[in-house]
C-alpha cells in the first residue's frame, strides 16, 4: 500500500500530473477528424491551385468587388495566393474546423463515456477543461498555420516570391507583405476565439458532438445573418461576427487599426465569457452520461 | 410523492433556479438594448411648421411665403430662453432636407429654424441665387421673426443669439447674410462658394471669368435639373432624410431627377412665372445662364450678376466669427473657394477657421469620421460663439486625407490631420517633382467630341472610384511624366506647374491635369479634378511660347514612394465647353511640378481609446485570472486532509447519504454501509433502486446532496485525490471507439499521470482475456468485450477499492464462473471490492456481504449468510397436508403460506422448526423433508416487498 501522500491518493498520483498535455494532444492526434480536417488544410491551398492551372483566361467576370480583386490578385505571386486561400477560407471553413476542435473534445468523451472514467482517475475538473481547451486551440492554431503554410509555399513554387498586392493600397514588398499576412492570420485567430468560446461552451453543456459543433457554426452564421440587417444600427457592433472581416484594413497603408481592435475587443470578450461559464457550469454540474 | 409539495410542483415547474437566473439576465440584457435603441431616437423636441410671409426684394415691399419649421428643446420657454440657429438647405432642396440636422441641433438645446427658400417646394417667389436683395433679405426678416419669439435669446431687441450654418446653397447665404446683417453672431458656411462666377467660369492661369471655361455639367444640373446639391459634410441639407409621415409633401425635388428640377415645383409659384425654359428661377438669372450656356462664354453683366450673389465682394463687412468647412472631393466648390473666403474674412480681423473633409459635392457626407469630426468642429462653434458655452475654439486647421477603404461597409476611411496654422492652398512647404517629355501636338475635337472624362457630376461617393473611369482620349492628350519617386510625398493644397503652348488660331482652351501612377501603371486622378485654361495670343510654334503657370485644384493626396507623376494636358472635357473649331494643339511642360505639402499631426481617432480599452480589458482577465488561481489553490492548501479515525482503515463508509435531484426526485436518501478489507460487498437492488447514484456519488460525478463518504478515512468529494485508490466500472464500458484495446488501457493510464510501472498491465489483461483481440479496435468489439477490458480497466494500478457496476452483464455463464473467481481472489491483500447487481444469485454466489436497497433506501446489510438466514420460511414435505395444516394453525405465531403441490411453506416466525416438527410427530403427522428456504428469492423479496416496481417508477 505504502501511501505517503497527505492527501491519501495513490502512489504516484498528483493532481497536477494527470491528463498531461501530451497525453491529451496524442489522443486528439489520433482521431480521424482531427487527421481529415487538417489534412484538408494542407489540401485546400493545392485544389485552388490546381483550378487556377485550368482557369487559362476565359471570362473575366467576377463582379467588381473586392472578392473580385482579390482573386485576380491571388495568381500574383505566393503572397497573395496565401491571401486569397485565407479569404476564402475565414468565413466559413475556419470557423468549422474551429467549432470542431473545441466543440468535439469535451462532448465526444462525454458521448463515448469515457469522461466519467477520466473524472474518477480523477482529473480535478478544471485541469481536464484547460487541457482540453488548450489542445483544442493548439489544434485550431495549427489548422490555421497549416492552411497559410501550405499556401504560402505552393503559390511562392508557383508563383513565386512577389510583393503583396491589393486594390485598397499600393503594393507591399515582400518582407512587409508577410509581416502584413502574419498580422492578418493573428487577427484572424483572435477572431476565431468568439467560436472558440461558443464552441467549447457548447461542449460541456450538451454530450453530443455533433450538436455542439452544429449548434456553434449555426449560430455563427445566424450572428453573420443579423450582421447583414443594417437596421439594427449600433446593435451590430455587439455582434460576435460584425468585426470578422476588419482584417482586410490590415492591408491598406497607413494601417487600419480601429476596427482591427474593436474586434479583438469584442472577440475576446465574448471568449472569455464563453469560457467563463464552461468552466463555472462545468465544475458544479452532475456528469450523468 | 405521490402528493407532491406546491413547493416541489414549482421546482419541477422551473427546469433549475439557475437556468431561471440566466434567462432573467438575457431577458433583463434585451430589454436594455432595445430601450437603448429606441432611447436614442427619441428626443425632447417639439416643432412649429408655418407659413410666414416676409417683404423682400430691393425695396423690401416684395410680399412672399416662406415655408418654415421651427424645432425647440421641450425645456425652452420664455423663462428660459435658448440661442438659436438658422439652418440653410443646398440647391433643389427643402427644409426637411435639414430635418435630422435640425433635430439634432435642438437637441442640443437650439432653437432652430429651418425654411424653404424662395423658388422651391411650397415656399413662394423665384430662385434668385442668394441674391442679397431676395433671399438675404428674406432670412433677414427670419432673425426679426426669430428676435420676436420669447424662447429665444437675445442680444437686445430685435438682435437674436444667432447662428448660421448650411452647405453649398446654404452656405453662400450664411456668408452674404452675416456680411449683410451684423445681428449674426457666428456661420458655418460648408462647401460653399467665394466667387459664383469664378466657381462656373475657372481659369486657372488667374484669368477673369469672362476668359473662363464654362463648367457646363454642373451649371445644367442646377440649371435644368437642380436636384439636392447641397449635400453638406454633417449631413446638412442631405437627401436621404425621410419624409416624416404626416409632414406636408415636399414639392422639390428629392432626387436630381431631369425634369423635377425647380421648375416643375408647384404650389406657391406665381401664375406668371410658367416660362418653360426658365422655371422657377428669375428672369434675370434665367437670361445670363441662358447667354452664357449658349455661347460658353460669360458677359460681363452675366458675370456682375453672379457676383451680386458671391461672398467675394463682401467679405470684409462679415463680423461674425466663421468656420468655413470645405470638400475636398468637390469639382464645383473646390477647396480654393473656401480660402478666398477665409482670406477675404481673416483680412478684417474675424476670426476664421478653415477644416476640410474628403466628401464635397463629389464626396459626399465622406466618411464616417469625417462627419463626426465636422459635427463636432460645429456644435464646438457654436457653442462658443453663439451659445457662450466652452472654450474658445481656437483657429488650428485640421484636415483629411483617404486612407482605404473600410474592411467592413466598404465605405472609404479617412485619416485626420491637424496644423497649427492654416497655410492655404500653397502648403507651408513645396516639393518640386520634374516632369519631362516632348513638345506633343494634340487636337481639339470638334463641338468638343468625343471628350476626356474627368469628373461625374452627381456621382455622389462613387465619385473618388471613378478615378479607374477617368480616361483621355489619343490623340487629344500630351503626357508628361516623372522619374518614380524616391519616397512618399504627402500633397496638400494646389499644385502649380508652367507650361508653353502653341496654337494655329492663337487662342487654345487646355485642361491641366496631375495623375498619381502606380508601380503598375494604375493612373489615378484625385477627386476627377482638373484645371481649365483658356490662353490668348499664342504663337503658331511652341517655341515661341511664353510659359504660364497652372495653379491646379487643391488636392490632399499622399504619393507613394516608387509611384509616378503624370501631368496630362488635354484638349477637351466632358464636363466644360470647349471650342467646336477642330484645332491642333502643341503643349510642352518646361521644369517641375511644384507640390505643396504641409506638415501635421494625425488626429487621434477612437482608435486610441480602444486600444487602452483592449489593454483594460486584457489586463483584467489576466487579473481575473490570477485571482481565480490563487483563490483556487488557497481552497486546495485549506482542503480537508484530516482523516476520520474510525474509518482510516475501512475502504469505504457512506454515511447518510441522500441525493435529490433538481426536479425533486429523491433518488437516494439515508445510505449507511461500510465496505471493510476483504469484503466483496454486493449492492443489491431492482433497477431504479438507487444503487447507480450511489456509485455515481461515489466516483465523484455527482454532488450528493447530504451525508459523507469517507475512503479510507478521508472524506471524499468530487475530485479528491483519494479517488485515484479507487478503481471503477460504473454505467458500462467507455473508450475511445478508434482506438484498440490496449491503446485504450494505455492512454487511460497516461491521463492518470502515474508511472507505467504501476499499472500492472498484464495482470489486467489477463483478466481481460481477450488475447489477440486486444489489438483490435474497440468499434470491432462485442459486448462481453467490452466489458471485461472495462473491468480490466478499473483494475490497472490494482486499487485497494473496486467498485464494478453490474460487471457481469454480457458476460456468458463459464465467464461469469471465473469473474467471480477474480473478484475474490482480488479481495485479498486488504483489497475490497463494491458490485452493484440486480442479480441476486450473482451476489449470492459472490459475494460475502449484500447491502440491498430498494426505492433508494437500504432494506437489509451484513454477511449473505445473514440476510439469506433472516428468511423466515421452511417447507414442510408431510404425509397428510390437511391434518398438518389444522396443526400449524393453532401454534402461536405459525403461519402456513399458500401453497402448491401438497408442500407446506410455513413462515414459522420465530418459532423453532424444531418446535414446530416436534408438533406435527405429536400429532400423528409423517414429516417426510424439512428444507429451510435459503434462496435468496424468497429473502429479496420478503426485504423488498412483493412489488416489483423499481424505485424510479416511485
Amino acid at each position: 500500500m505504502g501511501v505517503t501522500d497527505p492527501a491519501g491518493a495513490a502512489r504516484g498520483y498528483r493532481p497536477s500530473a494527470t491528463m498531461p498535455f501530451g497525453a491529451e494532444f496524442r489522443r486528439q492526434a489520433s482521431r480521424r477528424r482531427t487527421q481529415l480536417a487538417l489534412g484538408f488544410m494542407v489540401l485546400l491551398p493545392l485544389i485552388i491551385l490546381v483550378a487556377f492551372q485550368f482557369n487559362s483566361g476565359g471570362d473575366d467576370d467576377n463582379g467588381n468587388n473586392e472578392f473580385a480583386s482579390l482573386v485576380d490578385l491571388a495568381t500574383s505571386g505566393g503572397l497573395n495566393f496565401t491571401l486569397f486561400s485565407i479569404f476564402v477560407s475565414a468565413s466559413f471553413l475556419l470557423v468549422v474546423v474551429v467549432a470542431l476542435f473545441c466543440g468535439d473534445t469535451v462532448a465526444s468523451e462525454a458521448s463515448w463515456g469515457s469522461l466519467r472514467y477520466l473524472l474518477a482517475i480523477p482529473v480535478p475538473r478544471a485541469r481536464l477543461l484547460t487541457v482540453k481547451l488548450v489542445v483544442a486551440l493548439a489544434y485550431s492554431g495549427l489548422a490555421l498555420l497549416l492552411l497559410a503554410g501550405t499556401a504560402l509555399a505552393a503559390g511562392t513554387l508557383r508563383y513565386g516570391w512577389s510583393p503583396l498586392r491589393s486594390t485598397v493600397a499600393a503594393e507591399l514588398e515582400p518582407g512587409e507583405g508577410l509581416l502584413r499576412l502574419l498580422a492578418v492570420l493573428g487577427y484572424l485567430a483572435v477572431v476565431l476565439l468568439a467560436v472558440a468560446g461558443l464552441a467549447f461552451l457548447l461542449s460541456v453543456i450538451t454530450d453530443a458532438a455533433l450538436g455542439a459543433v452544429g449548434g456553434a457554426v449555426l449560430l455563427w452564421i445566424l450572428s453573420s445573418i443579423l450582421d447583414q440587417i443594417t437596421a439594427l444600427g449600433a446593435l451590430r457592433d455587439f455582434l460576435p461576427t460584425h468585426f470578422s472581416t476588419a482584417w482586410l484594413g490590415l492591408l491598406s497603408t497607413p494601417v487600419q487599426t480601429d476596427d482591427v481592435v474593436r474586434g479583438c475587443i469584442s472577440a475576446i470578450s465574448y471568449a472569455t465569457l464563453f469560457w467563463g461559464l464552461a468552466f463555472w457550469r462545468f465544475t458544479r454540474k452532475d456528469i450523468t452520461s | 410523492m405521490r402528493s407532491p409539495s406546491p413547493a416541489a410542483w414549482f421546482r419541477r415547474a422551473l427546469p433549475t433556479r439557475r437556468r431561471a437566473i440566466a434567462a432573467a439576465v438575457v431577458v433583463v440584457l434585451l430589454a436594455a438594448a432595445v430601450t437603448w435603441a429606441v432611447w436614442a431616437q427619441g428626443s425632447g423636441v417639439r416643432t412649429e411648421s408655418a407659413m410666414l410671409t416676409v417683404r423682400s426684394g430691393p425695396a423690401g415691399d416684395q410680399p412672399v411665403d416662406l415655408d418654415t419649421t421651427f424645432y425647440l428643446p421641450t425645456d425652452a420657454s420664455s423663462g428660459r430662453k435658448v440661442p438659436a440657429v438658422l439652418l440653410a438647405h443646398g440647391f433643389g432642396g427643402t427644409k426637411e432636407s435639414v430635418r435630422s440636422d435640425a433635430e439634432e441641433f435642438a437637441g442640443r438645446g437650439y432653437a432652430v429654424l429651418t425654411w424653404t427658400a424662395r423658388g422651391f417646394g411650397r415656399s413662394g417667389g423665384e430662385i434668385h441665387l442668394d441674391s442679397p436683395d431676395y433671399e438675404v433679405r428674406d432670412a433677414q426678416r427670419l432673425l426679426d421673426w426669430l428676435a420676436a419669439r420669447p424662447e429665444v435669446r437675445t442680444d437686445g431687441a430685435g438682435d437674436p443669439k444667432v447662428g448660421v450654418v448650411g452647405g453649398s446653397y446654404g452656405g453662400g447665404l450664411a456668408l452674404l447674410l452675416a456680411a449683410q446683417d451684423r445681428r449674426v453672431d457666428a456661420i458655418v458656411p460648408m462647401i460653399t462658394w467665394n466667387d459664383l462666377s469664378r466657381a462656373f467660369l475657372p481659369e486657372s492661369t488667374g484669368g477673369a471669368p469672362t476668359e473662363g471655361v464654362f463648367k457646363k455639367g454642373w451649371a445644367g444640373l442646377f440649371f435644368g435639373g437642380g436636384g439636392n446639391v447641397g449635400t453638406g459634410p454633417a449631413g446638412l441639407s442631405g437627401g436621404t432624410a425621410a419624409q416624416p409621415q404626416g409632414a406636408p409633401a415636399s414639392a422639390g425635388p428629392p432626387s436630381p431627377a431631369p425634369g423635377a428640377g425647380p421648375g416643375t415645383g408647384p404650389g406657391g409659384a406665381p401664375a406668371g412665372a410658367a416660362d418653360p425654359s426658365c422655371g422657377r428661377f428669375a428672369a434675370d438669372v434665367c437670361a445670363a445662364y441662358l447667354r452664357i450656356a449658349t455661347t460658353g462664354r460669360a458677359d460681363q453683366a452675366a458675370v456682375d450678376l453672379l457676383r451680386r450673389s458671391s461672398p467675394a465682394g463682401v467679405l470684409n463687412r462679415i463680423s461674425a466669427p466663421t468656420l468655413l468647412v470645405q470638400g475636398e472631393a468637390d469639382t464645383l466648390f473646390p477647396l480654393g473657394e473656401a480660402d478666398a473666403n477665409a482670406r477675404g474674412i481673416a483680412a478684417a480681423g474675424t476670426p476664421v477657421r478653415v477644416a476640410w473633409f474628403t466628401g464635397g459635392h463629389d464626396g459626399g457626407a465622406g466618411p464616417r469620421s469625417d462627419s463626426d469630426r465636422v459635427k463636432f468642429l460645429t456644435v464646438q462653434w457654436l457653442d462658443h460663439y453663439v451659445k457662450g458655452a466652452g472654450d474658445p475654439p481656437g483657429d488650428d486647421f485640421t484636415w483629411s486625407r483617404i486612407a482605404g477603404f473600410d474592411a467592413l461597409d466598404r465605405g472609404l476611411v479617412a485619416t485626420g490631420f491637424r496644423a497649427a496654422d492654416y497655410p492655404g492652398l500653397a502648403g507651408d512647404a513645396r516639393r518640386e517633382v520634374a516632369v519631362a517629355g516632348p513638345a506633343q501636338p494634340i487636337a481639339n475635337p470638334p463641338n468638343g467630341s468625343p471628350a476626356a472624362i474627368s469628373s461625374v457630376p452627381f456621382a455622389g461617393g462613387l465619385a473618388s472610384l471613378l478615378d479607374g473611369v477617368a480616361g483621355d482620349v489619343p490623340g487629344q492628350h500630351a503626357r508628361f511624366e516623372s522619374a518614380p519617386l524616391t519616397d512618399a510625398v504627402d500633397v496638400a493644397g494646389a499644385p502649380t506647374v508652367t507650361l508653353r503652348a502653341a496654337s494655329p488660331t492663337g487662342e487654345a482652351v487646355l485642361f491641366v491635369k496631375l495623375y498619381d501612377v502606380d508601380p503598375d501603371g494604375a493612373a489615378t486622378l484625385p477627386n476627377g479634378l482638373v484645371a481649365p485654361v483658356r490662353l490668348t495670343g499664342l504663337p503658331q510654334r511652341v517655341q515661341d511660347a511664353r510659359p504660364v503657370t497652372v495653379t491646379l485644384p487643391g488636392i490632399v493626396r499622399r504619393v507613394e514612394a516608387g509611384h509616378q507623376l503624370r501631368l496630362v494636358v488635354a484638349s477637351s472635357d466632358q464636363a466644360y465647353t470647349t471650342p467646336a473649331q477642330p484645332t491642333v494643339y502643341t503643349v510642352a511642360v518646361d521644369g517641375a511640378v511644384s507640390l505643396p505639402t504641409v506638415s501635421g499631426e494625425p488626429i487621434p481617432t477612437t482608435a486610441t481609446v480602444w486600444r487602452w480599452v483592449l489593454a483594460g480589458l486584457l489586463a483584467a482577465i489576466a487579473i481575473g485570472l490570477v485571482v481565480i488561481v490563487a483563490v483556487v489553490r488557497r481552497r486546495h492548501r485549506r482542503q480537508d486532509r484530516s482523516v476520520h479515525p474510525e474509518y482510516a482503515g475501512t475502504p469505504l463508509a457512506v454515511r447518510r447519504l441522500r441525493k435529490e435531484y433538481a426536479d425533486g426526485f429523491v433518488a437516494v436518501s439515508n445510505v449507511d454501509f461500510e465496505v471493510h478489507p476483504g469484503q466483496v460487498v454486493g449492492l443489491l437492488g431492482p433497477n431504479g433502486a438507487g444503487k447507480t447514484t450511489t456509485l455515481r456519488v461515489l466516483m465523484g460525478l455527482t454532488q450528493p446532496t447530504a451525508g459523507e463518504i469517507y475512503v479510507f478515512g478521508r472524506r471524499l468529494v468530487p475530485g479528491s485525490p483519494v479517488l485515484s485508490r479507487i478503481g471503477a466500472l460504473v454505467e458500462g464500458p467507455g473508450f475511445l471507439p478508434h482506438l484498440s484495446g490496449l491503446e485504450n488501457l494505455r492512454a487511460y493510464w497516461r491521463a492518470t499521470g502515474r508511472p507505467a510501472g504501476d499499472a500492472h498491465f498484464d495482470e489486467a489483461l489477463e483478466i481481460a482475456g481477450l488475447g489477440d483481440s486486444v489489438q483490435r479496435k474497440i468499434k470491432n468489439y462485442s459486448h462481453g468485450m467490452r466489458q471485461r477490458l472495462a473491468i480490466a480497466q478499473a483494475m490497472l494500478g490494482l486499487p485497494e477499492l473496486l467498485v464494478l457496476d453490474e460487471p457481469t452483464d454480457g458476460l456468458d455463464p463459464p465467464q461469469i464462473a471465473e469473474m467471480r473467481r477474480v473478484l475474490q481472489r482480488y479481495a485479498t491483500d486488504g483489497r475490497a471490492v463494491l458490485v452493484s447487481s440486480h442479480l441476486l444469485a450473482e451476489v449470492e454466489q459472490t459475494c460475502t456481504h449484500a447491502v440491498v436497497v430498494n426505492k433508494g433506501r437500504i432494506v437489509a446489510s451484513g454477511p449473505v449468510e445473514e440476510i439469506v438466514g433472516e428468511s423466515p420460511s421452511v417447507l414442510f414435505d408431510v404425509t397428510d397436508p390437511v391434518a398438518a395444516r389444522a396443526v400449524l394453525d393453532r401454534l402461536h405465531g405459525v403461519r402456513v403460506l399458500p401453497e402448491s403441490d401438497g408442500q407446506l411453506v410455513v413462515d414459522t416466525n420465530g418459532t423453532a422448526r424444531s418446535d414446530v416438527v416436534a408438533e406435527l410427530v405429536r400429532a400423528g403427522i409423517g414429516v417426510d423433508r424439512v428444507v429451510p428456504r435459503r434462496r435468496l428469492e424468497d429473502a429479496f423479496l420478503a426485504l423488498v416487498g412483493e412489488n416489483s416496481r423499481g424505485s424510479g417508477d416511485r
